[in-house]
């Protein structure tokens, strides 16, 4: 959770500093739904997850330097700098992709969960959403092809109260979007997402129900990112007061209060923790500075498995 | 040779491919227990069981993001969805995420799918389920598009789409399903992208696929018994478009013919006027014509229906006009 949390908070500077392009969209608050879920998970897992994404990457495991380089659009870039910070893919942690259209991930992780079905693997698939995204068509025909199959398959709510500029209350009749659960009739549970033991015991118990070939779940993890929805955006939208609120529950605050309230951590080797972190984080960061661009006579890679133009004369 | 009918061949080309390859799996709306809508896929469920043959929910945009999650996660999905008329309706996963899928991962992934769907005018199904969908389909980078013509054809370029490491989108003209021919089923898989010369000819170069082949060949006999000779080619495949044979063939004939189903604007014909126009503008002796549905919609109504798309009359007309 620190080493997203660095890392993100060195992403907006490196965007502002226009070394990232585009937009970024950050899950600074929302750490402990990423940690929790991946700690849950097993190697041959499968992951979809949103644009704010790099949160899931870094908790799966991915490479500091191989996201950073991605980030600024690098030859070493986990997707070669052709997929950029909404496209975060590795398929060495078993991350499918992030994707940058809202709900178009959620079926693309049930074909890894009908892959795991078919080969019979033991794998389940996890794919992340937001609450805004429950409103997509495509929530409904997953979360409904899913239950019919009993696929191994976890859908991962990050309810954060918020659809771009728009609060949840004004796009969406119902509060708890765990509650569409039983419509297409599969468990469906709150979970505080602030709090990453219990995101991790969520997901390790629907992801034993999911080995079992007992089904899909839906988890709503209730959460806020502490940013704007993206780029520059400072969130005027909120109610006063409402971020203040929720800061009072920092995942990290919540876990390291209880680490050194048990004994297992003291001040001083959290401290340690964070500085090798951001020693890390600047490391990677510098040496994707560094890294070349793809050559531009690479443009056509990647398009075709079989290297084919489109149009042969 | 075995003669079969078109619609047999698709049959025969999964079920061959299935046995081939066990992380082939096929599902799609109806087409596992009742074998399709078009019966074109009877007996696949029975021979390879429920769990590689299914049939889904009527959930255009789940069944293609199923297939993707599953073809880049180690199966060889065949996705079917219907008419392709019904394409629309998963044009995001199509278009930005199959399409999409190696390139944003950098090469990561490889997205061996096959989407069939059943296309074209002609059988009285009206406005929402008679049109030809490749030309929506050629505009994205990374998909390739099919349309076979013959039941030797379809049951060589289907298989060759399942095999292909690409997302490939095979459209079956429902005119054209119960056309007999013959089929070598023993013949080798090809790579998809050749076009074919159908028929030699030297006064004109008639350009063509699926049901407007059958017309072109149609007006290409009529007009021989005046001594015209048009040479006929079969496109098999819209991307990756085979420039080279067409090229070669206005290079001897000096005219050429684009026969489209589909409306003219933003036609895959104009990809191909617009080809020959650039690289083979001094082989011509006279405009590049095309015969294409007008701008318009397909009616439910026979005669309106039978006037809009093109026919042997009117592809004759067209070649004694540019011969005149
Ligand atoms: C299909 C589609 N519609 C709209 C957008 C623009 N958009 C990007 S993010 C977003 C908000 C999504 O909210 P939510 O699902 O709650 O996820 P969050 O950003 O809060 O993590 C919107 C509307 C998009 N990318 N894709
Ligand atoms: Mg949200």
């Amino acid at each position: 959770m620190v080493k997203i949390r660095l890392a993100e908070e060195e992403i907006q500077n490196l965007f502002m500093a226009n070394l990232v392009r585009g937009t970024t969209h950050l899950a600074i608050g929302q750490e402990a739904c990423a940690a929790g879920v991946a700690l849950a998970l097993s190697k041959g897992d499968t992951v979809t997850c949103t644009y704010r994404g790099h949160g899931h990457a870094l908790a799966l495991g991915m490479s500091l330097r191989s996201l950073m380089a991605e980030m600024m659009g690098k030859e070493s870039g986990a997707c070669k700098g052709r997929g950029g910070s909404m496209h975060m893919t590795d398929k060495s942690i078993g991350l499918l992709g992030a994707n940058a259209i809202v709900g178009a991930q959620l079926p693309i992780a049930m074909g890894a969960a009908l892959t795991a079905q078919v080969k019979r693997a033991g794998a389940i698939a996890v794919t992340f959403f937001g609450d805004g995204a429950a409103n997509i068509g495509l929530f409904h025909e997953s979360m409904n092809m899913a239950s019919v199959w009993k696929l191994p398959l976890l859908f991962i709510c990050e309810n954060n109260l918020y659809g771009e500029y728009s609060h949840i209350r004004e796009t969406t009749p119902i509060d708890d979007i765990a509650d569409r659960a039983a419509a297409y009739a599969m468990p469906g549970l709150i979970v505080d997402g602030q709090d990453v033991e219990a995101v991790y015991a969520a997901t390790e118990s629907a992801a034993r129900r999911a080995r079992n070939g007992e089904g899909p779940t839906l988890l709503e993890l209730k959460t806020y990112r502490y940013g704007g929805h993206s780029r520059a955006d400072t969130g005027p939208y909120r109610k006063p007061g409402e971020l203040a609120q929720w800061q009072e529950r920092d995942p990290i605050d919540i876990l390291t209060a209880r680490m050194f309230a048990d004994g297992e951590l003291d001040q001083e080797e959290f401290l340690e923790i964070k500085d090798a972190m951001a020693q890390e984080v600047f490391d990677a960061v510098e040496w994707a500075k560094a890294e070349p661009f793809p050559s531009l006579q690479s443009l056509d890679d990647f398009v075709y498995a079989s290297g084919r133009r489109p149009c042969l004369r | 040779m075995p003669t079969m009918t078109y619609r047999q061949a698709v049959t025969e080309a999964i079920a061959t491919e299935m046995r081939k390859d066990d992380s082939i799996v096929f599902f799609g709306e109806d087409v596992a227990k009742a074998g399709g809508v078009f019966k074109v896929t009877p007996g696949i469920y029975e021979e390879f069981g429920p769990l590689r043959v299914r049939d889904t929910p009527i959930s255009e945009q789940a069944i293609i993001g199923a297939a993707l999650g599953a073809a880049i996660t180690g199966l060889r999905p065949v996705a079917e969805l219907m008419f392709a008329d019904f394409i629309p309706v998963a044009m995001d996963q199509i278009v930005n995420q199959v399409a999409k899928y190696r390139f944003m991962s950098g090469g990561q992934f490889t997205v061996p799918l096959t989407i069939r769907a059943s296309q074209g005018a002609g059988g009285g199904f009206g406005t929402q389920h008679s049109q030809c969908a490749e030309s929506w389909l050629m505009n994205f980078p990374g998909l390739k598009v099919v349309a076979p013509s013959t039941p030797a054809d379809m049951y060589g370029l289907l298989r060759a789409a399942i095999r292909d490491d690409d997302p490939v989108i095979v459209l079956e003209h429902k005119s054209l399903y119960n056309l007999v021919g013959e089929v070598d089923l023993n013949a080798a898989p090809e790579a998809l992208g050749t076009a074919e010369v159908i028929r030699r000819g030297e006064d004109i170069t008639l350009v063509a696929t699926q049901q407007m082949l059958h017309r072109a060949l149609e007006a290409a006999d009529k007009l021989a018994e005046e001594g015209i000779k048009p040479e006929v080619i079969d496109l098999r495949t819209l991307v990756p478009l085979d420039g080279a044979t067409i090229l070669r063939s206005v290079q001897r004939t000096s005219r050429l013919i684009i026969v489209e189903e589909a409306p003219r604007l933003g036609g895959w014909g104009a990809s191909v006027a617009a080809l020959v126009a650039d690289e083979g503008l001094f082989y011509l002796d006279a405009p590049i014509k095309r015969v294409n549905m007008e701008n318009a919609l397909i009616a439910y109504s026979p005669v309106l229906e039978d006037e809009i798309i093109p026919n042997a009359q009117k592809i004759e007309k067209a070649v004694r006009q540019l011969l005149s």
